[in-house]
């Protein structure tokens, strides 16, 4: 057996505590996130069974998926809501864990307040009781999403059951066309591999596309890996990440550092290792991208048309049945398209370097009349960010206005809801039916998409809105 | 926490001829806001089931009486997305043990087994003979036996062996779940927690 190991191998063996022949490993896990849809029935399950939260100190819980984006200072008008967000505060407290309440300064999306605060760290193993968990892997941890049975498994013992998933490595050479960012090379990858075509796998991403990414955008890119079925997606720390890290609350200090970095330098997949799968694509060719179906493997080009049947992967019946629920047609160009409604925001795109992308198309222009906006930061360290460096003024003078950190419209829990029937281009990651409130139409695409969607009322490529800059 | 054990499951099976079935779709996010695992089966494939005015929509598998049984057949894909375990609960409550496809997501999957639904993934082609002996006779009925890795279609005697990993199979049998295990190997865990650099 070869001794040269991915970067996957390299965490994942080293956090084995044990394996079951013809079954699972259980794998130690550094650290859980906590929040309040997917929590309450496991804490309650550590109640009916006698026992307490073995490692509190590695646990953390915030509030995000219910939570309103307006007027947080007051109490949550629902009252399902509102027992959820209760429901957790009780339960951190009763089992000694650290929660970021309505509130609280660090309160924010869990997949964005972790980094923040140094909670991800490379090497670690993340799970939570969310898909999006992935988002870690950005840092060269293992993250995850789990179920309910498993937050409960991992609150009781610190390690969760799990067959090793098989190893893929997608490469993107070359450089990035202008205009193309961290989510159009998601969703490019997605499109080409369909919203189950790295099921089974766990894949790391290589390349230079990567290496010149910010973590911002590394975070963008790990987050979608569930949106192909991916169990999770991981990219090696660099000198990027260790840049990131350093000096955050939860992060290695003095003499833990230089440990900590002895070990963050070896996380890198060995020259020779063999994947299970290998994907390479050229960089150069990846355009703006926007969905038009109801997954987000259903992508294209800005500039392209609507496939026909025929020509795709997969049922011919689901897929009109898609279209038809979408209200477009087989051959349909995107651009033009009126909308309704634009969100900026969610764990995939709630981050500062996605404001200042938004803002950097709609300086100087105006909101559309047709167009309601919902401007969501992901956390109050964005939300301060995007105050000190001047967006919020930028957004204002153009008729938008921001909002307070939170899921939000991504996943339409709290009253951020699309409605009926209205068309929504949205930044988060989730283009299902119905996912952004009930008959909701949803075109998923980067933030500069979004921007100049938002200022022109219709689906319009970025790039004819941006300054090109001097070659 | 133990479940109800697997053993041998014969049946009629509810048809949904779909890909791609997201757990959003098996149950929207606004019916994840319990804090007890009691009423998901209420809202399974809530917006597909019921109109906005809550009235049922007739063309829907669930509300055609002609289809019965604890067995859910799906298309290739079948619960990808949210990790919501909800989904799996809302199959249950509604009955149904066991959840047949060509094609599962990890997590669903996943979570199905944790609960004491069985997935069961087929090739695509016996998974459209499943759903061709449905449509010729609503009333045909199929046996998942566990114990044998085997599911087969009564009426005309065809089957198809299934995986499921040796652990997980000795658990759905015997009604065990994780934590049970996990808890008898804690020495092993806590001694490990030591060695860990975070």
């Amino acid at each position: 057996m070869s001794t040269k190991k991915t970067l996957f191998d390299k965490v994942w063996d080293s956090h084995v505590v044990h394996q079951i022949e013809n079954g699972p490993d259980v794998l130690f896990i550094d650290r859980h996130m906590v929040h309040e849809v997917t929590s309450p029935v496991a804490f309650l399950g550590l109640k009916n069974r006698g026992i307490r939260v073995m490692h509190p100190e590695k646990t953390f819980a915030t509030a995000d998926h219910n939570t309103p984006t307006i007027n947080q200072h007051l109490p949550v008008e629902d009252p399902l809501s509102a027992n959820q967000l209760k429901m957790l505060e009780e339960n951190a407290n009763e089992y000694g864990i650290s929660y970021w309440g309505l509130g609280h300064e660090k309160n924010g999306i869990v997949h964005v307040v972790g980094p923040e605060y140094g909670i991800t760290q490379p090497g670690a193993t993340i799970v939570c009781g969310d898909s999006h968990t992935s988002t870690h892997g950005a840092f060269g941890a293992i993250a995850f999403g789990i179920g309910t049975s498993e937050v409960e498994m991992v609150l009781a013992t610190q390690c969760i059951m799990q067959p090793k998933p098989k190893s893929m490595r997608i490469n993107i050479t070359g450089d990035l066309q202008y205009g193309v960012t961290p989510k159009d090379v998601a969703l490019f990858i997605i499109s080409q591999l369909t919203t189950s075509g790295a099921t089974g796998y766990f894949v790391e991403y290589a390349g230079d596309v990567f290496k010149s990414m910010t973590m911002e955008g590394r975070m963008t890119v790990c987050n979608l890996s569930i949106e192909m079925g991916a169990r999770g997606g991981m990219i090696a720390p660099d000198e990027t990440t260790f840049h990131y890290v350093k000096g955050r609350e939860f992060t290695p200090k003095g003499e833990a550092w230089d440990t900590a970095m002895n070990y963050w330098q070896t996380l890198y997949t060995d020259e020779g290792a063999e994947f299970d799968k290998e994907l390479t694509f050229d960089g150069s060719q990846i355009e703006p991208m926007i969905t038009y179906g109801t997954n987000p493997g259903m992508g294209m080009g800005i500039s392209k048309d609507i496939p026909n049947a025929a020509d795709v992967q997969g049922g011919a019946s689901t897929y009109k049945k898609s279209l038809q629920y979408m209200k477009f047609g087989e051959g349909d160009s995107m651009i033009g398209k009126s909308i309704d409604f634009v969100f900026l925001g969610s764990c995939t795109n709630g981050r500062i370097e996605d404001f200042r992308a938004f803002a950097s198309i709609v300086k100087g222009k105006q909101k559309a009349d047709n167009v309601t906006a919902w401007l969501v930061p992901g956390s109050h360290q964005v939300e301060a960010a995007i105050k000190e460096e001047g967006i919020l003024a930028i957004l204002n003078d153009a008729g938008f206005e921001l909002r307070e950190p939170g899921c939000s419209a991504c996943l339409a829990m709290n009253d951020d809801k699309v409605p009926p029937g209205k068309l929504a281009v949205s930044t988060s990651n989730r283009n299902f039916e119905g996912r952004q409130g009930p008959g909701s139409r949803t075109l998923l695409a980067s933030p500069l998409v979004a921007a100049a969607a938002a200022v022109t009322g219709k689906v319009t490529d970025p790039r004819e809105l941006m300054e090109k800059e001097l070659a | 926490m133990a479940y109800d054990k697997f053993n041998i499951l014969r049946t009629t099976a509810v048809p949904l001829p779909i890909e791609n079935v997201d757990t959003d779709q098996i149950i929207p996010a606004r019916f994840l806001k319990a804090t007890e695992r009691k009423g998901f089966g209420d809202n399974l494939f809530r917006d597909w089931r019921y109109n906005q005015d809550g009235t049922p929509k007739e063309d829907f598998v669930l509300n055609n009486p002609k289809y019965k049984g604890k067995i859910l057949v799906g298309g290739a894909n079948f619960g990808s997305g949210s990790s919501r375990e909800h989904a799996a609960w809302a199959v249950y409550d509604c009955g149904f043990r066991c959840v047949i496809s060509s094609f599962f997501a990890d997590i669903f999957r996943g979570n199905c087994l944790n609960i004491g639904v069985l997935p069961v993934q087929v090739s695509a082609e016996f998974l459209q003979k499943i759903f061709a002996a449905i449509e010729a006779d609503p009333n045909a009925e199929f046996e998942v036996s566990l114990e044998d890795q085997k599911v087969t279609i009564l009426a005309t005697g065809e089957s198809e062996p299934f995986d499921i990993n040796d652990y997980k199979k000795g658990n759905m049998t015997n009604g065990f779940d994780d934590i049970d295990y996990l808890l008898n190997i804690k020495e092993n865990i806590q001694e490990f927690a030591k060695s860990t650099p975070l």
